[in-house]
């Protein structure tokens, strides 16, 4: 290993045996007993999975908690969205799975990029999610004996997951969110909706405190805490189309990044092999199909370019390439996304993409429907079937679905040590607002673990870590000066945009960096690509801060404004994505660089040279950031070139 | 194709009214919400105040959009939010009219956008099961038949969008207190509170000013997850058994 440690990265990663890790961590962490808690003020913001979660959670333990989110409920978070399951190594199908074949499966998945000690921690607590849930109600799939059914994922040879039809997001999310409700209710949790957080205040390098904006008046708010959690999801829209819900942004993170908190491999980004392709300019966001579908569906395209516009019934089962069973014949239809993208994008630009554009391929259920019946795959797929109709029009139980990769996840995000601490002390970042189990490429159903791992079972423990030395501290006033100023930076910024009076929407710019990112900083980049990106968007931010216009006032509900607002962060994020991925000499995971590549295609690691986690710190308004690395280290998983065949 | 819009707008420079905006290029593979993008886009470019409308998904889960379009909430197709309705159900000269979901209990924010924060606060008067992080046991513990868990999940479904409010005659509210109260009543896990939570959360549903049922249906129909008003005929059930046998007040 030749990085030398960063003293400003110390993961505070337990010693002793990887399986030991956890149980002695917290058999030993220090504690805030409970007349304690009550004087402990810990502010939440977002209310997805991760939010929801431990905004519940740490109410439940007795701290005084306010939870912030954009939305008008904390309902409507975007992890309601999840479709396909939640993993979870409780080994109910017998079929050899265990907490150290999740943890492997896991770090190979994400291509030797992720921690050890962090994933093995969410495969330890994966069981406990689904027991929590269950107990909360949520509805899983069951067979008929009443026991809880499984299904298998990509990157996987188990049936690891569970799932409640196609809704698994909704039904978990609906779970915390309930649980949340309790916890309003009884008065320990405080809920602000339509609130967003516009930055963190740092007192003496500390966090302690939000600035907000009350989305209905206008009004910024100051609110004083122990401890920050940014539950903030990730930061996928960068790409303007993206499976992300349309809201779902970056801003938190990234004011918490430009106050201190460095940002973690922001170039890894998932694509998402089966989404519904693009269909014309007006398109505001793309649709997942969820990667269940890779069970029974098989991925083709013909095999002679000439044949792409054909009707797919007049191309016979001889002139079809199954083309991921064919290069991967150990996992076939089910290896990881990163993989599966990267296959369909080789075979449209050989020429071979389905439909008009081209940029699509074929996902085929006819052989299932013939082996299991309709009943069976109505039964396994049906609402996502009928999604897809009501968007395209066309019946896949009829012909096949057409599908092409999209963003879907950032598995960059903000820097965390083992407790999910920032490099901001008292501002913790978790779910996929964080950088820090998936690697270079998650793995299905993973997100949901991750996400109610973080809210659930890690931070209530490893926050008290930290609160256990605030129990002197005392209320912290709004007043100090630290509040004062990052609320004038705020209402300043707001003025500078309501006031910019140009020509173009904030709608426009967004798309124009959608494409700059997608093209140059998606599937697949280049040196000459990136760099030619990073010159673009410096060009396009000069241009927004000079000629985007925003309507309406700053003192009421304005959409635009919040828009704005987010797009000119996202700007900022777009350059540094480019500049992680320019400086990732290798591919791992769904960062693929051209340059770097086996004979086969297959994405081709440097560990040599980069088996660390790139972690950058914002140097201020228009320099250069600094890397900061820290290095992995594998003591139990041998790293190895990851191979699906 | 070339549309004729009228929007409700409300609040900012309008007091309350409907407003003819007409498109001309409407493409048919557009989703009804991209289709009002379009509209704003063009409003802004024109230095004009964008409708304000909510969304978020736009796949037809999260629950955010709504729109009484012509008349019914989440437009013409069955079973389908508004961000799921696609322009192609719509003819060249169209005229569309758009208003918000209207109920007492769901004011005006601004123009299309209603404040449905009511309905977290039902599911806050008891709309869960109480059980702390960590307390739960194996989730194999307790066997649940699969259609009795089918049955659950049915209810579950609902995405709490106001829907059956803004198509019932009384802006009642029972369809989603009831979608609630039935989940949890069909599971192993809803029971121990099972009395005092109908009880207390139909009284929530009371105070935050929601009309009666009176058995039009009209939420049935137009409930984008189609949960069935079998679930109201479930809660009153629940809420007779529970006013006669428990000891919570109602």
């Amino acid at each position: 290993m030749a990085t030398a440690l960063d003293p400003k990265l110390d993961s505070k990663i337990p010693s002793g045996e990887l399986a030991e890790k956890w149980t002695h961590y917290k058999g030993t962490v220090p504690l805030v007993a409970p007349n304690n808690k009550r004087r402990i003020d810990i502010i939440v913001v977002g209310s997805g999975l991760a939010g929801a979660s431990a905004a519940a959670s740490l109410g439940e333990l007795g701290y005084n908690v306010k939870c912030f989110t954009f939305h008008d409920s904390p309902r409507r978070a975007h992890s309601i969205a999840a479709q396909g399951g939640i993993n979870a190594a409780k080994n109910y199908k017998n079929d050899g799975d265990s907490v150290y074949r999740l943890f492997y499966d896991t770090i190979k998945g994400g291509d030797y990029r992720a921690r050890e000690a962090n994933v093995h921690r969410l495969a330890e607590v994966s069981g406990l999610i689904i027991d929590q849930c269950v107990a909360q109600g949520v509805p899983f799939a069951r067979d008929y004996g009443g026991l809880l059914d499984n299904r298998s994922f990509g990157g996987t040879q188990v049936s690891r997951t569970f799932y409640a039809r196609g809704q698994t997001g909704q039904q978990l999310l609906i779970g915390a969110y309930q649980a949340l409700s309790r916890q309003v209710a009884e008065g320990t949790v405080k809920l602000y909706n339509r609130h967003e957080m516009l930055d963190v205040v740092v007192v003496n390098g500390q966090c302690r405190g939000v600035i907000v904006r009350n989305l209905l008046t206008g009004q910024l708010e100051r609110h004083a805490g122990h401890a920050v959690v940014l539950a903030t999801g990730g930061y996928g829209n960068v790409f303007y189309l993206s499976t992300n819900a349309m809201m779902c942004n970056v801003t938190a993170s990234w004011r918490a990044h430009r106050r201190g908190a460095f940002f973690g491999n922001p170039c890894y980004t998932q694509i998402h092999p089966t989404c519904i392709p693009v269909s014309g300019d007006y398109q505001s966001k793309l649709t997942l199909m969820s990667e269940s579908l890779r069970n029974d569906g098989r991925c083709w395209v013909p095999k002679d370019p000439a044949d792409r516009l054909k009707h797919p019934s007049q191309i016979p089962e001889e002139a079809r390439d199954y083309y991921l069973e064919r290069r991967y014949p150990a996992f076939g239809n089910l290896v990881p996304r990163d993989i599966a993208s990267r296959a369909a994008k080789i075979e449209c630009d050989n020429g071979k993409g389905v439909g008009q554009s081209g940029l699509a391929v074929y996902l085929d259920f006819a052989d299932a429907i013939k082996r299991l019946g309709k009943e069976t795959v109505e039964a396994r797929y049906g609402n996502l079937f009928e999604m897809y109709e009501k968007i395209t029009g066309d019946n896949p139980y009829e012909v096949p679905m057409r599908i092409y990769p999209a963003v879907h996840y950032t598995m960059g995000g903000l820097w965390v040590d083992y407790n999910l601490m920032t490099s901001i002390p008292g501002l913790y970042a978790a779910g996929e607002a964080n950088f820090s189990d998936h690697g270079a490429n998650r793995l299905g159903a993973s997100a949901l673990m991750q996400g109610l791992a973080d809210g659930y079972f890690v931070l209530p423990y490893t926050i008290g870590a930290y609160l256990s030395n605030e129990i002197r501290t005392g209320k912290i006033s709004t007043d100090l000066p630290e509040f004062e100023a990052a609320e004038n930076e705020v209402r300043d910024r707001i003025n500078r945009l309501k006031n910019l009076g140009g020509s173009q929407s904030v709608e426009s710019f967004h798309r124009r960096l959608g494409k700059i990112m997608w093209e140059y900083c998606g599937m697949e980049r280049t040196e000459a690509g990136l760099k030619h990106a990073i010159e673009m968007i410096r060009k396009l931010r000069e241009e927004f801060w000079t000629d985007a216009f925003v309507p309406g006032r700053v003192d009421e509900y304005n959409p635009e404004l919040e828009k704005a607002w987010r797009v000119a962060d996202f700007i900022e994020l777009g350059e540094l994505m480019c500049v992680d991925a320019l400086h990732r000499n290798e591919s791992c995971g769904g960062h693929f660089r051209g340059e770097y590549q086996t004979d086969e295609g297959e994405a081709l690691r440097d560990d040599e040279n980069f088996m660390y986690v790139a972690a950058w710190e914002f140097k201020g308004e228009n320099q250069e950031p600094e890397l900061h690395k820290e290095p992995l280290q594998y003591e139990v998983v041998k790293v190895s070139q990851r191979s699906y065949k | 194709m070339k549309l004729t819009l009228k929007i409700w707008r409300q609040g900012g420079n309008y007091k309350g009214e409907f407003v003819t905006y007409t498109l001309n290029e409407v493409n048919e593979h557009m989703s009804f919400l991209e289709m009002l993008d379009v509209l704003n886009e063009q409003l802004v470019a024109q230095k004009e105040e964008p409708v304000a409308f909510e969304h978020d998904c736009r796949e037809g889960i999260c629950g955010t959009c709504s729109l009484v379009i012509d008349g019914r909430a989440h437009g013409p197709m069955k079973g389908t939010t508004t961000c799921q309705v696609h322009m192609r159900h719509y003819n060249d000269g169209d005229t569309i009219v758009i208003e918000p979901f209207r109920a007492k209990a769901f004011p005006v924010i601004k123009d299309l956008v209603v404040d449905r924060s009511a309905f977290d606060r039902i599911i806050q008067a008891g709309g869960y099961v109480s059980v702390n992080t960590g307390q739960a046991q194996d989730a194999n513990s307790t066997p649940i038949e699969k259609d009795q868990a089918s049955h659950a999940f049915d209810a579950a479904a609902c995405i709490g969008c106001g829907a059956c409010v803004a198509a019932c005659p009384n802006a009642s509210a029972m369809l989603f207190t009831s979608a609630k109260i039935s989940h949890l009543a069909l599971l192993p896990q809803g029971q121990v509170e099972r009395q005092r939570r109908v009880i207390e959360m139909i009284a929530q549903m009371d105070k935050e000013g929601f009309g009666k049922c009176s058995n039009v249906k009209a939420c049935e129909a137009e409930c984008p997850k189609e949960i069935s008003v079998e679930n109201i005929a479930r809660m009153n059930r629940e809420y007779i058994s529970a006013v006669l046998t428990s000891n919570v007040k109602a």
